[in-house]
């Protein structure tokens, strides 16, 4: 096959887009929560410290929320442009789906979002947090509909196909198809992960150049708390969700273990390089049983190998590293969390070595890393299917020739490079400005209130009314 | 999910669902959209304002963008499909400028100082570019995507057309929502811009019958003609109105800033359901009609039920954002 075949840049296209709107709900999901977290603390407590992690957050959320919806939108126009069979087989179920998902979640998010971005000084204490919860609950009722769609691509019930079509039958089956619960726990749990890590890693950064203030130690301490809580519960989930996996589509498990053969004490495979040629691992290091062990929790369990889908099987390889790469980062994060907490406990944020806010800058994108190897497990490993036995990958494409999807795919990266550069800039340059950041909005400043610099810092603020 | 509704029914809602979704996109985000496009021409200023003006609103309206395609994709994924594949090249520019001047408008305020006029230049490009794209599309849409030269050259043109009315609208929405010299200048461009939207709206209402023989019996039988005749008239009525009504001079208590606003809206619903009673009850022209694309009844009875609920609450919250903002704009602040 050469580099041409427009199937294969169609999918190098989706993923491209899906990879890089998946970074921005991951954050806004959980950051919106914790917004409200921060703004009830500080209604509760009055103390100033919340309400200057409230004042740099939600200046982070906004420039995500807008990158998360401009590629939200493109995702939208994907599937007439690239996979029309896609709908043409399982639009009556994904119609749907997707419609419910714009009419409660996306109206929901977009009309709030302004009264909470910028209604502060406009509505009532009272309504401007409610603004703050609708806009939390919309993200997160978002990401339910859209994982219920995904989750049914992979475990498909509730359905019969008529003349070629998908019909649904019983819709609260197909809401609650079997892998949904797992995904969608995992999934939050990712974004409350990240958004951990991402909140410790800024705030260490932070007190690592100049101490920074009350707010920026009370988000370190909020970011590491939350992750030694969650990451536990995650680790958890995963493993049940890989349970329910093997049940449901074993071809994956097979790919994610590396495992050739269908038989009992199967090793738990941690390095090795599977060679599609010769149907086998190379260099392989292993724990003798280990995967027979987890998946089936006895040294003798008979885990399915890849032999018994022979020409029907994902590529091995990107599923067997991607599952590396998501829970070498869960171990990580764990350990980071853990020692992170014990060590807060006993001196305090500013009793903290240094290199331990070193650590925690080396993980402030983490969660970014994990929740993208995570979904390419996922959906790689669901191929040749698109839909788990209905749909080919193959057969949803369209007539878009090469040429013309590889145009697009070149604009798309390059606006995408471009713009990831861009945001991982600023998020940087509003932490260094702290909760004194030029306000999202043009600034005139009002009579007798001068915007002026972060105090102790020397870097004029032109932007005063940027 | 049985049906609720006579099943040949379900097609015809869906379309006026999709058409009222899409109506509402062109005048909100079509101000938006125009203002991006005026940004160009104001000073810095004077721009921090005009971004102000649209900030709360412009997520929301691009929403009725989503929903419009999304009903698109649900109803009529056989149309749906063939429309996009052909419009392929300019979608995906259109993408690309939806995208630039969406994070532009958080950019220019957030990053490094000596980089706000990137963003700038960004929102600008970004907004006209997405402009131009839909007018694009508009074209090839109406001439059932013809790759003729002369249907080239026409998409050329509905392309300038659309962005001239979004600058419009653009200009009216500034009118409403600011004041003193920059409201003046905003009352000028919507003089300007008057006149070329109501040509291109002339323009393409006299192409469009010329290119479809079925079009042009539609419009031009008896008794028809005469049934029709009153949206032509209210349009030129309204035209030559708003034409007098810019150059009066301001009231001081700026009470009638929202009429232009107003009279921009109800050219724009004249203009689609014209081109909506052209096509009716054709998806794709003379090819493909409502019920051979629509999706089974099932799915869209479903989807029907959630969206007699939803859909006022979503007009109801989106009137409430407005009322919130209402007033003239003024700086933004997150505190
Ligand atoms: C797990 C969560 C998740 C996943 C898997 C996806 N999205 Fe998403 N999406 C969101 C979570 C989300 C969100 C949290 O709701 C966003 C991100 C930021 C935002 O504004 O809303 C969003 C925004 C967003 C928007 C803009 C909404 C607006 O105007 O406010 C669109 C059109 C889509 N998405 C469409 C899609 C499609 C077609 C997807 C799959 C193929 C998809 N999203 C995957
Ligand atoms: C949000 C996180 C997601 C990520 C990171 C992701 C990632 C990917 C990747 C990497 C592929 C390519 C697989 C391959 O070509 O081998 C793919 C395929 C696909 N996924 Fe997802 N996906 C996500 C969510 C979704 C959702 C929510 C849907 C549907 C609603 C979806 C629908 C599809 C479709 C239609 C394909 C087929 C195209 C293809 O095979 O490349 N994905 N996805
Ligand atoms: C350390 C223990 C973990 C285990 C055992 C685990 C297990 C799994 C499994 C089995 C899948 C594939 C499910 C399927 O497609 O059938 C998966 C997917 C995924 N993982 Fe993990 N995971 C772990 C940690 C993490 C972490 C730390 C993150 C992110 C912070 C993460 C994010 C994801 C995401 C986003 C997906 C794709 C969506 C989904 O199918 O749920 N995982 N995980």
């Amino acid at each position: 096959m050469d580099g041409l075949d427009p199937l294969m840049l169609a999918r190098i296209q989706f993923a491209a887009n899906i990879s890089f709107h998946i970074l921005f709900p991951t954050i806004t999901i959980a950051l919106g929560w914790a917004l409200l977290g921060f703004k009830i603390a500080y209604n509760r407590t009055g103390n100033e410290a919340w309400m200057d992690a409230y004042k740099l957050w939600v200046k982070v959320f906004a420039l995500s929320f807008a990158m998360g919806v401009v590629s939200g939108i493109t995702m939208s126009f994907q599937f007439g442009t690239n996979w029309p069979g896609f709908m043409e087989r399982v639009g009556n179920i994904a119609g749907p789906l997707l419609a419910y998902e714009v009419l409660t979640a996306f109206f929901l998010e977009a009309v709030f979002l302004g009264i909470m971005l910028f209604g502060f000084r406009r509505v009532p204490g009272w309504v401007h947090t409610l603004a703050t919860f609708l806009v939390a609950a919309g993200t997160t009722l978002s990401a339910f509909w859209i994982i219920v769609l995904n989750s049914w691509m992979h475990t498909p019930v509730g359905y019969e196909i008529r003349d070629g079509v998908a019909h649904a039958t019983n819709w609260g089956a197909i809401i609650f198809n079997p892998s949904m619960p797992y995904r969608l726990m995992h999934m939050l749990l990712a974004s409350a992960l990240t958004v951990a890590f991402l909140l410790a890693g800024i705030s260490a950064w932070r007190w690592l150049r100049d101490g920074g203030g009350d707010g920026v130690r009370r988000a370190l301490k909020t970011g590491v708390y939350a992750a030694a809580l969650l990451i536990p519960v995650q680790i958890f989930v995963g493993d049940l969700h890989g349970l329910k996996t093997l049940e449901h589509q074993p071809a994956k498990i097979a790919a994610m273990e590396a495992n050739w053969e269908t038989r009992g004490q199967v090793p738990l495979v941690l390095f090795a390089l599977p060679d599609e040629a010769t149907r086998s691992n190379k260099f392989e290091i292993a724990v003798p049983n280990g995967a027979s062990l987890i998946l089936k929790h006895e040294a003798d369990g008979v885990v399915p190998g890849l032999n018994d889908f022979k020409g029907e099987h994902p590529p091995v390889a990107p599923v067997f590293w991607g599952f590396r790469i998501m829970v070498g980062i869960g171990v990580l994060m764990l350990l980071v969390a853990w020692t992170g907490a014990w060590l807060i406990r006993r001196r305090g944020v500013d009793g903290l070595p240094r290199w331990y806010a070193y650590a925690l800058v080396a993980m402030t994108f983490s969660g970014w890393v994990a929740t993208l190897a995570g979904w390419y497990v996922t959906e790689i490993g669901r191929q040749p299917w698109l839909v788990t036995g209905i749909l080919r990958t193959g057969e949803a494409a369209g007539p878009v020739g090469a040429t013309m999807i590889a145009g697009s795919l070149t604009l798309y990266l390059a606006v995408y490079v471009v713009l990831l550069a861009a945001y991982i800039a600023v998020l940087y340059r509003l932490a260094r400005l702290g909760s004194h950041a030029p306000q999202g909005k043009p600034m005139f400043p009002l009579p007798g209130v001068a915007e002026g610099p972060a105090r102790g810092q020397s870097e004029p603020l032109v932007e005063a009314r940027a | 999910m049985t049906p609720f509704l006579p099943p040949e029914w379900l097609p015809v809602i869906f379309a006026g669902l999709m058409g009222l979704s899409i109506l509402l996109y062109v005048i909100l985000d079509g101000y938006d959209l125009g203002v991006g496009m005026l940004s160009r021409l104001a000073t810095d200023h004077d721009r921090d304002l005009m971004v102000a003006s649209i900030g709360p609103f412009w997520d929301a309206n691009e929403t009725w963008l989503v929903l419009g395609i999304g009903l698109l994709l649900v109803a009529f994924p056989v149309a749906h499909g063939e429309i996009l594949t052909q419009l392929y090249i300019p979608v995906a520019l259109m993408l690309v400028g939806l995208i630039l001047r969406g994070v532009a408008f958080e950019f220019r305020a957030k990053a490094e100082p000596i980089n706000k006029h990137y963003w700038d230049n960004a929102f600008f490009g970004g907004s006209l570019l997405t402009a131009l794209c839909q007018g694009y599309m508009l074209g090839a849409y109406v001439l059932g995507f013809d790759q003729s030269l002369a249907a080239v050259l026409f998409c050329l043109l509905a392309a300038a057309g659309l962005a001239v009315g979004y600058i419009f609208v653009g200009a009216c929405w500034l009118i409403y929502k600011v004041e003193g010299e920059l409201q003046r200048r905003a009352a000028r461009w919507a003089e300007v811009t008057l006149w070329l939207t109501a040509l291109a709206m002339a323009v393409i209402s006299i192409a469009t019958p010329l290119l479809s023989e079925r079009i042009f019996d539609r419009w031009f039988r008896l008794p028809e003609f005469i049934a029709l005749l009153p949206i032509p008239l209210a349009a030129a009525a309204l035209f030559v109105g708003l034409a007098i009504f810019l150059r009066r001079p301001q009231r001081v208590d700026d009470a009638l800033s929202w009429v232009p606003l107003a009279v921009a809206g109800i050219l724009f619903a004249l203009g689609f359901i014209g081109i909506a009673y052209s096509f009716y009850p054709y998806l794709i022209a003379d090819r493909l009609d409502i019920w051979q694309a629509a999706a089974s009844p099932e799915a869209l009875s479903i989807i029907l039920i959630g969206t007699i609920f939803v859909l006022p609450v979503i007009l109801g919250y989106s009137l409430l954002a407005h009322w919130i903002f209402r007033g003239k704009a003024t700086q933004l602040s997150y505190y």
